[in-house]
């Protein structure tokens, strides 16, 4: 019972200080909407797709795209904020309670879900309101579906590598070798049908790449993978980073 | 309460703790004493099942460290050294969280909150954001909240390290009224010397992951048998003299002082004033604990140096944000 109520504690106060923290839900949302109306018009101007539905254009069709990449910076930096946690010694007080390694875990990650997943509602208004994406009750509920489950997996992800690492100095080197890669080689920005075989083979290994494309299914109509093979590989994705995860929570150090 | 078997920690080729044999009875304010670095922390810490020991057993409230951290965990309360509290949420916020976290029974939950605030003498911030807290109210929050779960034992890591005087005896008072009324046990570690004389029913002086001494902070004082006497001394003084004469004790010369401890002063100042040879003032005094520490361990206490980089550690506080 303690053990639930704990959850509900870390979730509490993940959600609070999300709440207290406008500028930083306002300017998570500033990135994306840049790709969006600058790349995407940019880029969108003097390429054609090919292998879209007709009446997709360039923003539209990395919309999906630019969703995952905003899950990415987010929730991993959102794992990664243990740090900063353990640095001020706010993780030693809920290391010292009586709450298992295991249920700290999940009320990070289910702290970390919920607020993405505003953020990403947030993206979908405006998605809808100015960049014509049409969402349909089930492509909008499988869209936060989706959406979530990557959530868990780079939020364990970022939990994993922070609760590894001792100081914040690293960060910039996790947006160049982790965030970056897993965002170009996930298909966001292009369609992968055509590719090389080398970036190809690259792209099909990237579990992001699953999730983009899952997006693009339900919002879009432009899969590649299909809608069961994107879930499983998220599904996949997630339970192999939980793992890892409460596996480095429990040998967590302070 | 708490007692240690042998209890060692050891990092890589420091021993932080060596062989630590405590017992600690129920209701005590027990003192741990010592410079930076003498391993306070790190014993507080294997109590409170943070850290692994290397050696050693140790049990509190009657549960093994090793065997059964989460029973432990439950029937302790720690308040750090440094902040460990969310900013971006009240005081009384704070005080809830901690209370889901330890199952606290939440049907009064809400008067368990108005009592601690009030025995901190809180009530009237509770409802404000905790950056706006100063350090000795942040302090007293963290010590509330320690108290919520009403823990048997409750662990204090310098818990007036960077208040002001008048903050520090406020949170001494606190401290005393807990063990009287809550009989809750105590244990406190510090650097200040008075802090341990005014607080602590027992004292337990650790040098270099030891025990130098233990006991009551008068017989640790009575142990140096005597007053303290100093004298300021122009020329070379003679201490060969004063060395043989059997009354006189930790005879110390640093610049233009001469320290020793001597039984019966009154009594025997004028011989050691004929065989000092002139002497420009005369002081003495009842020993102090910083005396007895200086007895124990050869060093003043080190007040510089930081423990672990609390400082920048204060910083990152202030900017973290979370």
């Amino acid at each position: 019972m303690s053990e639930f109520s704990g959850l509900y504690a870390l979730w509490y106060r993940e959600f609070k200080v999300f709440t207290r923290e406008t500028s930083r839900v306002i300017s998570s949302l500033v990135q994306p909407l840049m790709w969006l109306v600058i790349f995407g018009t940019g880029l969108g101007s003097v390429i054609s797709l090919t292998g879209v539905p007709a009446g997709v254009n360039y923003q539209q069709f990395i919309y999906p795209g630019i969703l995952c990449m905003t899950v990415l910076f987010g929730s991993l930096f959102f794992g990664l904020y243990i740090i900063m946690d353990k640095r001020v010694d706010l993780l030693k007080e809920v290391l010292v309670s009586p709450l298992s390694r295991t249920t700290i875990f999940f009320g990070k990650v289910l702290g970390g879900a919920t607020d993405g997943t505003v953020q990403i509602i947030l993206l979908m208004i405006l998605g809808s309101l100015f960049f014509g994406i049409h969402f349909t009750l089930f492509s909008a509920i499988m869209s936060l579906v989706i959406v979530a489950l990557l959530m868990v997996a780079i939020i364990s992800l970022g939990l994993t590598i922070g609760s590894l690492m001792d100081s914040p100095e690293g960060f910039g080197l996790i947006s160049s070798f982790v965030i970056f890669p897993l965002f170009f080689l996930s298909g966001a920005l292009f369609p992968i049908k055509n590719l090389p075989a080398w970036l190809y083979s690259f792209v099909v290994v990237n579990p992001v790449s699953y999730a983009v494309d899952g997006l693009r299914t339900v919002i879009l109509g432009a899969g590649t993978f299909g809608l069961l093979t994107d879930l499983a590989v998220i599904v996949a994705f997630d339970i192999i980073m939980i793992l890892i995860g409460t596996w480095a929570f429990k040998r967590m150090k302070i | 309460m708490i007692e240690t078997k042998n209890l060692t920690k050891r990092f890589d080729r420091l021993t932080a703790v060596n062989k630590l044999n405590l017992k600690i009875e129920e209701g005590e304010i027990f003192g741990l004493l010592g410079p930076n670095g003498a391993g306070k922390t790190t014993t507080l810490s294997m109590l409170a099942t943070l850290v692994i020991p290397t050696e050693g057993h140790a049990t509190v409230a009657g549960f093994d460290v090793r065997k059964q951290p989460s029973a432990v965990r439950h029937s302790i309360g720690f308040v750090f050294q440094d902040p460990s509290s969310d900013d971006m949420l009240t005081g009384r916020e704070n005080l809830y969280l901690h209370a889901l976290m330890y199952g606290v029974d939440m049907k009064n939950i809400n008067q368990k909150m108005d009592d601690v605030l009030k025995l901190v003498d809180l009530t009237e911030r509770q409802h404000e954001r905790m950056k706006k807290y100063s350090g000795g109210m942040r302090r007293r929050l963290e010590l509330a909240r320690g108290l919520l779960h009403e823990p048997k034992i409750l662990f204090l890591d310098e818990p007036t390290l960077g208040l002001d005087p008048q903050t520090r005896e406020h949170l001494w008072t606190y401290i005393k009224k807990l063990s009287q009324e809550k009989k809750v046990t105590v244990i406190i570690t510090t650097h200040y010397m008075d802090e341990a004389d005014s607080l602590c029913d027992r004292v337990a002086i650790i040098d270099r992951g030891k025990i130098a001494a233990l006991d009551t902070p008068q017989k640790l004082k009575d142990r140096l048998g005597g007053d303290v006497v100093r004298l300021k001394v122009n020329n070379k003084p003679r201490l060969d003299g004063i060395k043989k004469l059997k009354y006189v004790k930790n005879v110390k010369q640093e610049g233009g002082f001469v320290t020793m401890t001597v039984d019966d002063s009154g009594r025997h100042l004028q011989e050691i004033l004929k065989r000092i040879g002139i002497v420009e003032s005369v002081e003495t005094r009842k020993p102090t604990l910083n005396d007895v520490f200086l007895h124990f361990t050869g060093s003043e206490m080190r007040e510089e140096g930081g423990e672990g980089g609390y400082f920048e550690r204060m910083m990152h506080s202030n900017q973290g944000g979370r």
